[in-house]
């Protein structure tokens, strides 16, 4: 039984050298989208990117959420959370709805939209890489450290350490902890998250629950809405066939 | 004599065979070039015009099993004559569905997926199997109306024996999905524009389909009825006014709760301050809600326009309208401002639509003309004189 890993981005740590952008694209096959890695968009053929802010550098991935929006709505089950911790996609079994694009609060989820045949493309937390003993590519290859993966007690309590150790030069949060209920990427920064890109309003509970209160109300509504219809259905037609019946007698009396 | 009247060219019978022509060729592109080179979606519009209009045909079909309930559970017989017309569309409807689900699915291919691989907690999976079963049991409950012709009578007094716990379930399913619809969009708190999401969406949803599929009903037969006996109103439908002020009457009562609902939502989550700046999608929630239901909740309010066949079919434009407007602004215009882009159809993507609204309106039409849809006014009158042979008997 593998334990959950996941990554920590520190953007104190980052140079913005870009080797995390070239390792991914080397590791998972990708073609080169643009010459300058900094200028370049999350899309079906890049899964991270490194985007500049002033000084800093922040990265963009996809967080590996506890209970992924994603998972809970793919209706064939084509994405599901391996037992690494990763978000995993099953092109095979996948059959194109786009829900998962659709429901994702980070808008992370890319599609092949010049193919007739698309699938839908993130980062996978190098999960193939992971389960065969190997760190994933991005942060194998990371100088400095910024990027850096192990288990989640493990990079949560690094985390925290470094905010405490050094609260002049970090703001004092862990974003991706409780985001969405929480994922496999957390980010510490210097600056408030939302000077950085990373999207801020997104609900501290996790997405599927905010479907689970409608769906629970299914076998409710079909038990309850059945034995209502039934009886309706034999008490109106008793109440037409005494009405009838009425009418019989009233007329057979007439 | 019969083809060549067929063939014969009319307006309408070009521009129908102009649609269907175009949307064939988009459909071949779409499917060979794939769904970027043919439609305006990209990353952060993953949905658009097809799945907004799956949304409109779901609601408008919603008279199935609104009419089914009323004339088959409640047993108000008043409005069997309603019954085959909203089956017939709500079937076509959900054909429009389906057809749309599988050309905007990015592997068609795999379309078969749903019915193996489960996910149960998906809505989208819920809705998938709502709409293959209820699509079974529409076809369940129209069946006998074309046996009937065919002189088949053994299926149908088997159809007969099953007619019940069928309308039951069918019941059943259109509620499920008709909410469903709603429940899509509860998972997307931050993008759905504050005005639309609520996490009362799916009741929403299930109270103006209501309104809308009734009013579909009373649209299509003032239609039928003038198309085919070129007379204002609802002549040659069997359509009493008895009728019409009666499903109106529902139209009014779901109108008014459902802007009671959705006042209470804004309210109560302090979403009034939306409605106070002048901005795209609040001036879309005005005209959805002036258009949508306040003229009809007035016009409804006053009998002498209740009890006026036009204004009755004009009032259901207006419902008409205000429902699509609401779908559109909940699937398509109600994201437009957090996926940052400004989505509008390709050419494709209408023309594959039209193409298949085309071929519903011509079956619509092909099936009311040669299968006893519409009780015909000959027919009840044929009735009346029957029933008052056996009282003058007696």
């Amino acid at each position: 039984m593998l334990k959950e890993y996941g990554i920590l981005f520190d953007v104190n740590l980052c140079l913005g050298c870009g080797s995390c952008y070239e390792a991914c694209k080397e590791a998972n096959n990708l073609p080169e989208t643009n010459d300058d890695f900094l200028k370049d968009h999350l899309s079906e053929s890049t899964f991270t990117v490194v985007e500049q802010y002033g000084e800093h550098f922040a990265r963009k991935l996809c967080m590996h959420c506890n209970e992924p929006a994603c998972e809970s709505v793919c209706l064939v089950g084509a994405i599901k959370k391996s037992e690494t911790g990763a978000v995993v996609y099953d092109a095979d079994k996948c059959i194109g709805c786009r829900y998962c694009m659709q429901a994702c609060p980070q808008k992370i989820p890319r599609y092949e939209w010049g193919s007739t045949n698309p699938r839908i493309r993130k980062c996978i937390l190098c999960h193939t890489r992971v389960k065969a003993g190997k760190l994933p590519a991005c942060s194998e290859i990371c100088p400095t450290e910024a990027t850096l993966f192990g288990s989640m007690e493990k990079i949560i309590e690094v985390a925290q350490n470094r905010i405490k150790n050094n609260p002049e030069n970090y703001y004092p949060k862990i974003y991706g902890l409780e985001e969405a209920g929480g994922g496999h990427v957390l980010v510490i920064s210097p600056v408030p998250f939302e000077k950085l890109g990373y999207t801020s309003d997104i609900p501290k509970k996790s997405m599927p629950e905010f479907t689970m209160q409608a769906m629970e109300k299914i076998p409710g509504v079909v038990m309850g809405g059945g034995v209502f219809l039934s009886a309706m259905y034999w008490l109106t037609k008793r109440k037409n066939q005494i009405a009838k019946e009425n009418n019989l007698n009233s007329q057979g009396k007439n | 004599m019969k083809i060549v009247d067929i063939l014969k060219p009319t307006f309408w019978k070009v521009v129908a065979v102009l649609i269907i022509t175009s949307g064939l060729t988009s459909a071949y592109f779409r499917f060979s070039l794939g769904l970027g080179a043919t439609t305006n979606l990209r990353d952060a519009v993953p949905w658009g015009l097809w799945i907004g209009f799956d949304y409109l045909c779901v609601g408008l079909s919603a008279a199935g099993f609104t009419i089914a309930a009323t004339v088959h559970i409640f047993h108000l017989k008043k409005y069997e004559p309603l019954l085959k017309p909203a089956i017939l569309t709500a079937f076509l409807g959900y054909s429009v569905v389906v057809g749309l689900l599988v050309i905007d699915l990015g592997r068609p291919l795999n379309f078969w997926h749903p019915l193996v691989m489960w996910n149960i907690h998906s809505v989208m999976f819920e809705i998938t199997w709502c709409l293959i079963c209820y699509t079974t049991v529409l076809l369940l409950e129209f069946a006998p109306v074309i046996l009937k012709k065919l002189n088949l009578t053994a299926p149908i007094k088997l159809l007969k024996f099953i007619s019940t716990p069928v309308v039951i379930a069918g019941i059943l399913f259109s509620t499920l999905h008709q909410s469903s619809f709603g429940s899509l969009y509860l998972i997307v708190p931050k993008r759905l524009h504050p005005i639309w999401y609520s996490s009362l969406l799916p009741v929403h949803f299930y109270i103006s389909c209501i309104a809308a599929g009734l009013s579909m009903i009373i649209f299509e037969s003032y239609y039928i009825a003038r198309s085919m006996t070129k007379d204002e109103g609802f002549s040659n439908t069997g359509l009493k006014m008895e009728v019409l002020s009666g499903i109106s009457t529902a139209i009014l009562a779901a109108l008014v709760l459902g802007f009671l609902l959705k006042l209470n939502d804004l309210m109560e989550n302090g979403k009034l301050v939306y409605l106070t700046k002048l901005t795209q999608e609040s001036v879309l929630f005005y005209l959805e809600i002036i258009i949508g239901t306040i003229i009809p909740i007035y016009l409804l309010g006053f009998g002498n326009y209740r009890n006026d066949k036009k204004w009755l079919f004009i009032t259901s434009i207006f419902v008409l309208s205000g429902f699509i407007l609401n779908r559109l602004n909940v699937c398509v215009t109600g994201l437009i401002k957090s996926s940052g882009y400004n989505y509008f159809p390709s050419f494709d993507e209408i023309s594959i639509t039209l193409m298949l609204v085309v071929i519903a309106v011509i079956a619509f039409r092909a099936v009311a003309k040669y299968f006893p849809v519409f009780e015909s006014e000959h027919d009840t009158e044929k009735l009346g004189n029957r029933g008052t042979n056996i009282i003058q008997n007696n």
